[in-house]
């Protein structure tokens, strides 16, 4: 179909101003939070109600044109980047809090509600919900669905996945599915554990029904500093192995501590080799008694410092370096990479040192902050775009650490999502037979393969082109690596 | 072992090649559990060869154990290290195993605190109705690459393809249990169980049966106590025998002879009133009703889908209904659809969810 004729169609039900097609206001949707890859689209549309949605993808699947979902654009594994003759469809305007249910716990939104906007609502009774991605005051919870979120507090209160009972998904062909419901389980199989993290590759998402949480009584955090790194990864093994779920671990190396505590000023320990945040929450009594022991643990592992938060403002600001780790970032370079592998965590050692002889190889600075709890790893590639071959040089760096995480058991990518960015690693992680799998899953609920075409799951051709680069299962690729 | 998983494959491609049904079986403890299969010269594809623990450490909080191991043996290993399985699976007998605790997707009495068999599956090795050798998901707590074809595998019933290994999210013992009686009616519990869930109170399990609410509190200590001192009710001496017994279905509630349906729903809904006797777990999200057999199934099933849920028939004596509750349409074509692609013969256990799949 013509671009114009695509454009009067979706005009029929649309109010002009929600669709785009003039360049200039195509222009904001040319990328999501991975601003290295841009394509303008060739219509956006802003639909406001599920009927809208449905009249659109029902339009898009007649004239076969790709539809790309995109929720809030804070994704960073440019999964919402925009096909170039296709639909991008924005589901902002579905943004209103249907319902909430303080008695069951639960709260009916509609995907274009933001993160935090969800535990606001909620605050009043106590409650909120769980998952918190650093970008929480921005990102939209049908995006979290998309990705599968997670946050600093998934070791103990769980993922997206873990935090949702129920989605409305319309088709591609415009068919409304309920998937899951309002009891502990439903009859088949498990589609809401399917749909989560499918990356916009399944179904528009267009109503959720997540789970709210009881707030803790109170929480507290431990500031430990180490002079070595592997006292601190045996120090999170430690708290684990003494019977503790912290509701947040997490951990930065020294360039990240440096370039936070100058954005900040928190009193972090410059000289640390990591520093290590700790925190418990739950009732006063838990909390009082697993500090205690949280302190103890931190003291035998060989912490060079020691600090617990006194009060809430003093707990806010020991967190508020960790989580301005990307914008400190930001200030001490013009521009950075994150990367979001997963690995057993006592491989840490070994990564972190693998990532430090490619940071010199590649003379690009790297500074790593990690979800401790759950071995997830953002090393932050430091560079400028504006010196040729840079970008490039990054993403070689980047991309090496990836393999450098499947071969440490782990995986590429942990809470980010593949999206267009680590499309090439998925033929590092999985055969053949197991892409075929991803295809024929795909194939089942959209056989034309018009959502987000190109994304989440690699051609079998891309994977023989990308063959090079191909780890096999337990076969060492760095084997002059140091294992300590 | 590996010669084992290629007896496996060829078993699978022997059954390709007739068309003949394979019927997966574990411990054979589950037995009882869904529809029979269907189809002609069914043959047996006995798991349990497959067993043993393959990677256990419990300072990253994962183990990775094949499909034929024990589940009483795993469970035995995670407590030497103080640790769990924290869904809490129904053995229903000794010979049960993990790929049968994974495969049913069925949690016990501390699913309404942490979460069921799925929240906990990390990753699966399987093989498809091709008999080819797949991984999915991993050994790591966070990990979005590729669809969550673990996750959709558990629950599965062995539909679409034989689980090999899996791994599992373990969580350390609680320090302390305590299990509390209190009387009231059924609509006080319900009200007080959905009341107490918005509240930070370490709450692991609930169970409303003859006017009496049972609570397991777990915790460290001070936090157990303190919730005892706010929650009141009477101590029961031999808490965890009772929480096992709802478990493993040996209270005195199940009767055999009778029918047990399983009414999964919203938690708030109120008391259902139907025919029989009902026990009440996972702070009202779980309504167990015993039955005499003649009673229609389709008057469960209403009152189920009206309270926002669905109803299994869980053990029957005499087959007199489908196990379990039938899909909206554009469902089972999706359903299909999957089916068709993990397992293009169809012949995985077909019939045991659905005579579709």
């Amino acid at each position: 179909m013509h671009p114009l004729e695509l454009v009067n169609n979706l005009r029929t039900f649309l109010p002009p101003e929600a669709v785009l097609y003039e360049s200039e206001d195509l222009k904001p949707y040319e990328c999501d939070g991975l601003s290295a890859y841009r394509q303008t689209p060739m219509i956006v549309a802003l639909p406001q109600t599920e009927d809208e949605v449905i009249r659109i993808l029902r339009i898009c699947h007649m004239s076969e044109t790709p539809v790309v979902a995109r929720g809030a654009g804070t994704g960073l594994s440019g999964g919402a980047l925009p096909h170039a003759t296709g639909v991008l469809l924005s589901l902002v305007k579905l943004k209103r809090i249907l319902e909430v249910d303080p008695i069951a716990r639960t709260a009916r939104v509609q995907p274009g509600v933001c993160n935090l906007a969800i535990s606001e609502a909620a605050a009043p009774y106590g409650l909120y919900y769980a998952p918190d991605p650093s970008s929480q005051i921005a990102c939209s919870i049908g995006g979290n669905v998309a990705e599968n979120s997670g946050g600093v507090h998934c070791l103990k209160y769980g993922l997206t996945v873990h935090n949702i009972f129920q989605l409305r998904v319309v088709t591609m062909a415009g068919e409304s599915l309920e998937i899951g419901g309002a009891s502990l389980d439903t009859p088949g199989y498990d589609l809401l554990a399917l749909m989560t993290g499918s990356e916009g590759m399944l179904g528009i998402v267009t109503e959720i029904m997540v789970k709210l949480t009881p707030s803790a009584e109170k929480a507290q955090v431990v500031m430990a500093a180490f002079d070595d790194i592997r006292k601190a990864a045996n120090a999170v093994a430690n708290v684990i192995a003494a019977g503790i779920i912290p509701a947040g671990m997490e951990m930065m190396d020294k360039i990240a501590t440096r370039a936070v505590e100058e954005y900040v000023h928190v009193g972090y320990n410059l000289e640390a080799a990591a520093i290590l945040l700790c925190e418990a929450d739950g009732t006063v009594e838990e909390v009082a008694d697993e500090i205690r022991h949280i302190d103890e643990i931190m003291r035998q592992s060989g912490a060079i410092e020691i600090r617990t938060s006194r009060d809430e403002a003093e707990r806010l600001r020991f967190w508020a370096g960790r989580k301005a780790a990307f914008p400190a970032a930001g200030r001490i370079s013009p521009d950075y990479y994150c990367m979001d592998g997963t690995i057993p965590r006592k491989n840490l050692a070994r990564v972190l040192g693998g990532i430090e002889r490619l940071s010199t190889e590649y003379g690009l600075r790297c500074m790593n902050v990690f979800h401790a709890g759950d071995g997830n790893l953002h090393p932050l590639i430091l560079y400028d775009a504006n010196l040729p071959g840079e970008l490039e040089k990054t993403e070689e760096f980047g991309a090496q650490i990836l393999e450098m995480c499947i071969e440490a058991g782990g995986t590429i990518t942990g809470e980010h999502g593949v999206g267009i960015e680590k499309i090439n690693q998925m033929c590092s992680q999985f055969s053949n037979g197991e892409l075929k799998i991803f295809h024929a899953v795909k194939a089942a609920f959209d056989p034309e393969g018009l959502l987000n075409p190109g994304k989440a799951v690699p051609t079998l051709r891309r994977c023989a082109e990308h063959g090079a680069m191909h780890v096999h299962r337990g076969e060492e690729k760095f084997p002059e690596l140091p294992r300590f | 072992m590996q010669n084992i998983i290629d007896q496996f494959a060829n078993a699978i491609r022997t059954a390709a090649e007739r068309k003949a049904p394979l019927h997966i079986c574990g411990g054979g403890s589950k037995e009882f559990y869904g529809n029979r299969i269907v189809g002609q010269n069914i043959d047996m594809l006995d798991v349990t060869a497959y067993s043993g623990i393959v990677a256990y450490e419990p300072t990253e909080l994962v183990v990775t154990a094949r499909a034929g191991t024990r589940l009483a043996d795993l469970e035995g290993q995670l407590h030497k290290h103080r640790q769990m399985l924290a869904f809490e699976p129904p053995h229903f007998g000794t010979a049960a195993t993990l790929g049968g605790c994974v495969a049913t997707g069925l949690s016990g009495p501390r699913r309404a605190s942490v979460g069921a068999v799925r929240d906990f599956v990390l990753g699966v090795r399987m093989l498809d109705g091709r008999g080819d050798d797949l991984r999915f998901g991993g050994q790591v707590m966070k990990n979005v690459a590729g669809y969550d074809i673990s996750r959709l595998m558990t629950g599965s019933m062995g539909t679409l393809g034989l689980l090999l290994e899996v791994s599992l999210k373990v969580l350390p013992l609680p320090p302390m249990e305590m299990t509390l009686s209190l009387r009231m009616r059924e609509t006080e519990a319900i009200e007080k169980m959905n009341l107490w869930a918005g509240n930070p109170l370490p709450i692991s399990a609930t169970c409303f049966c003859n006017d009496a609410l049972t609570l397991r509190l777990s915790g460290a200590e001070a936090a157990v106590r303190a919730a005892h001192a706010k929650l009141g009710g009477e101590e029961m001496a031999a808490g965890a025998a009772f929480w096992q017994s709802v478990r493993e279905q040996t209270h005195l509630f199940f009767q055999p002879g009778k029918s047990l349906w399983r009414l999964s729903m919203k938690s708030t809904s109120p008391p259902l009133s139907l025919p029989g006797q009902q026990l009440i777990e996972w702070g009202g999200a779980l309504r167990w009703l015993m039955i005499d057999a003649e009673v229609d199934a389709e008057t469960v099933r209403v009152a189920a889908k009206t309270a926002g849920g669905h109803a299994t028939l869980f053990r029957s004596s005499e087959v007199s209904a489908a196990a379990f509750h039938p899909l909206a349409p554009e469902m089972m074509n999706i359903h299909q659809r999957l089916k068709e692609k993990f397992d293009p013969l169809g012949i995985l256990n077909p019939g045991r969810m659905y005579p579709e799949l």
